[in-house]
């Protein structure tokens, strides 16, 4: 169950790499300090609201208030940073039509820059978060003990997912980003505004990195300005392993390498999570050079 | 005019690909613009709908200068295209490869009308709306392709080699129904390695070599023209 939720904010980071992959063939090293930006905006915005590690929540309605309203402060936060990492950094390279490595350096650069920043702002300190949850055990199935922030960060993550699925493969816009991802020349053809789905998509992507910023201060309680660098990779990892550009995916490998990480964790001990993580990733990719779905949003793009 | 294009220059990179071609269509004519492997008539199109800027020279279509307009942008003005290798979405299905098409409409109705009319012409793609476009044979692709440009209820339908790689009897049944497209009232400008087929069913046409416009005539006088069948006719 830890792995199953600690995998679940892997899948919903990663979503937003596989999304701007998708579209523009761009590995978003600064999606991770968009992260962690949601990490520190939900607290910040329940510190306003008077809410700190010591204050007692104690109805459930100002429970789940404080929840939706983390959601959508940590959503919103981190939508404008990918958006803002987008206008000011990617858009001049691509009107330039840059070479893939001023893309790359760039990207590396974006994610220095707001880590740094935000390491300078906070003088590099580490941050409590309130949890708001107190965790509990809610039920046992036989061994498995399922807990309470547990439940929340599956239901709220999984929901996220299946919205964000139902958008992309239904909805007019859904069907734009799919159109640009396979063929962006003839999508243009079709009328659509390539700019305008690739701001869509970073707003996707950002938000679900802001859902799950909130779910990882529940978990967790704790945040740094450094702290969207090993969850940025694993959550990168899981797209990976998952098939880059496809969304399920990204779910896929998330869970698993959620999974593992914590299997690997209880057989060896707890520093080797993070080693066993990149081994199934470097192990599966030589089987499977692509993932194990494969590429979807750009299916044999030509 | 509709479509009016002057002294247009095109590069890729340092290479001039079109030298300066100057080239109209008229409300309700087929146009057809012939020409070998190279000769630039893709780039043609692609400057026509926007996705390669132009060097020099002016683009004006139904009455206003689209020169340096966005390509997204052409299609709701008008220009309605089927790109060279058809472009079909290969991971949607001919459904929502021809929905696409209607990306910027808004009129219910009319989306729908466009759609039946498409079935009509193309009654393959009703049989095949659920299949995904990437598994179509090639014939199925570029109907899709061309059903798809339609449903941009286009003003100016601009058609990329819609012969490419058929067979003999599918060539003749795509410009049949090229010919009833227009008679539906759509103008049409036609690219074709296809000489024969392409001028038999133009009012006009225009011949391109490497990058310049050489001739041009109805498309009778084309076909009888000595140097025109000698180049691209097959007899001699
Ligand atoms: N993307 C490109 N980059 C560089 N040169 C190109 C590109 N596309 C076409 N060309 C060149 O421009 C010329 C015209 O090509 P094209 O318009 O595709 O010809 P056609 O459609 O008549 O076969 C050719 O010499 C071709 O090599
Ligand atoms: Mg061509």
């Amino acid at each position: 169950m830890t792995g199953l939720e600690q995998g679940a904010i892997y899948a919903l980071v990663a979503l937003g790499y596989t999304l701007v992959y998708g579209v523009l063939r761009l590995i978003n090293f600064a999606h991770s300090e968009v992260f962690m930006i949601g990490t520190f905006t939900t607290m910040w915005v329940w510190g306003w609201m008077g809410i700190d590690q010591n204050t007692k929540i104690d109805s459930v309605g100002q429970m789940v208030m404080l929840i939706v309203i983390g959601l959508v402060a940590g959503a919103a936060a981190s939508a404008v940073t990918a958006v803002t990492v987008e206008v000011v950094a990617y858009r001049p390279l691509r009107r330039r039509n840059a070479p893939p490595l001023a893309f790359l350096i760039t990207a590396i650069g974006a994610s220095l820059f707001l880590a740094e920043m935000i390491g300078i702002f906070t003088k590099r300190a580490p941050f409590g978060p309130p949890r708001i949850i107190e965790p509990a055990v809610a039920f046992a199935i036989g061994p498995f003990k399922v807990t309470n922030t547990q439940i929340l960060v599956l239901l709220v993550a999984l929901l996220m997912m299946a919205a964000l699925d139902q958008f992309v493969n239904r909805s007019r816009m859904g069907k734009g980003i799919r159109a640009v991802a396979q063929d962006p020349d003839t999508a243009a053809l079709m009328g659509i505004n390539k700019n305008r789905i690739i701001l869509l998509v970073f707003v996707l992507g950002g938000a679900m990195a802001g859902v799950a910023a909130l779910l990882w201060n529940v978990r967790y309680g704790f945040t740094k300005f450094n702290v969207g660098f090993l969850i940025g990779l694993k959550a990168f990892s899981a797209a990976v392993l998952g098939g880059i550009g496809n969304l399920r995916g990204a779910l896929l490998g998330g869970l698993l390498l959620g999974v593992v990480e914590n299997y690997a964790s209880g057989l060896f001990g707890g520093e080797w999570k993070d080693f066993t993580g990149f081994v199934l990733l470097v192990i599966l990719l030589m089987f499977r050079p692509t993932g194990l779905l494969g590429e979807s949003l750009g299916r044999a793009r030509a | 005019m509709l479509l009016e294009i002057k002294d247009l220059t095109l590069e890729y990179g340092r290479i001039e690909a079109l030298h300066g071609i100057s080239l109209e269509v008229e409300q309700g004519e087929i146009v057809a613009l012939i020409g070998a492997n190279g000769a630039g008539k893709t780039t043609t199109m692609r400057a026509i709908s926007g996705l390669r800027p132009v060097a020099k020279g002016s683009i004006v279509f139904d009455g206003q200068d689209i020169t340096k307009l966005r390509a997204d942008k052409r299609v709701i003005l008008g220009v309605g295209q089927s790109p060279e290798g058809r472009g079909v979405f290969p991971g949607m299905s001919v459904m929502e490869n021809l929905e696409i098409g209607a990306y910027t409409r808004r009129d219910k109705a009319g989306i729908a009308e466009d759609l039946e009319r498409c079935f009509a012409l193309f009654p393959r793609l009703l049989e095949r709306r659920k299949q995904a476009g990437g598994t179509l044979s090639g014939g199925e692709q570029q109907m899709l392709a061309v059903g798809r440009a339609l449903m941009t209820r286009p003003k100016l339908l601009l058609l990329d080699e819609p012969s490419m790689g058929l067979a003999p009897m599918l060539i003749q049944q795509i410009f049949e129904i090229i010919t009833e497209i227009n008679s539906q009232g759509t103008t049409v400008l036609v690219v074709e390695q296809n000489a024969q087929q392409a001028l038999s069913r133009a009012h006009r046409a225009y011949v391109l070599e490497t990058g310049s416009i050489v001739k041009s005539g109805t498309g009778q006088e084309l076909l009888n023209d000595p140097s025109v069948k000698d180049a691209y006719l097959g007899v001699a």
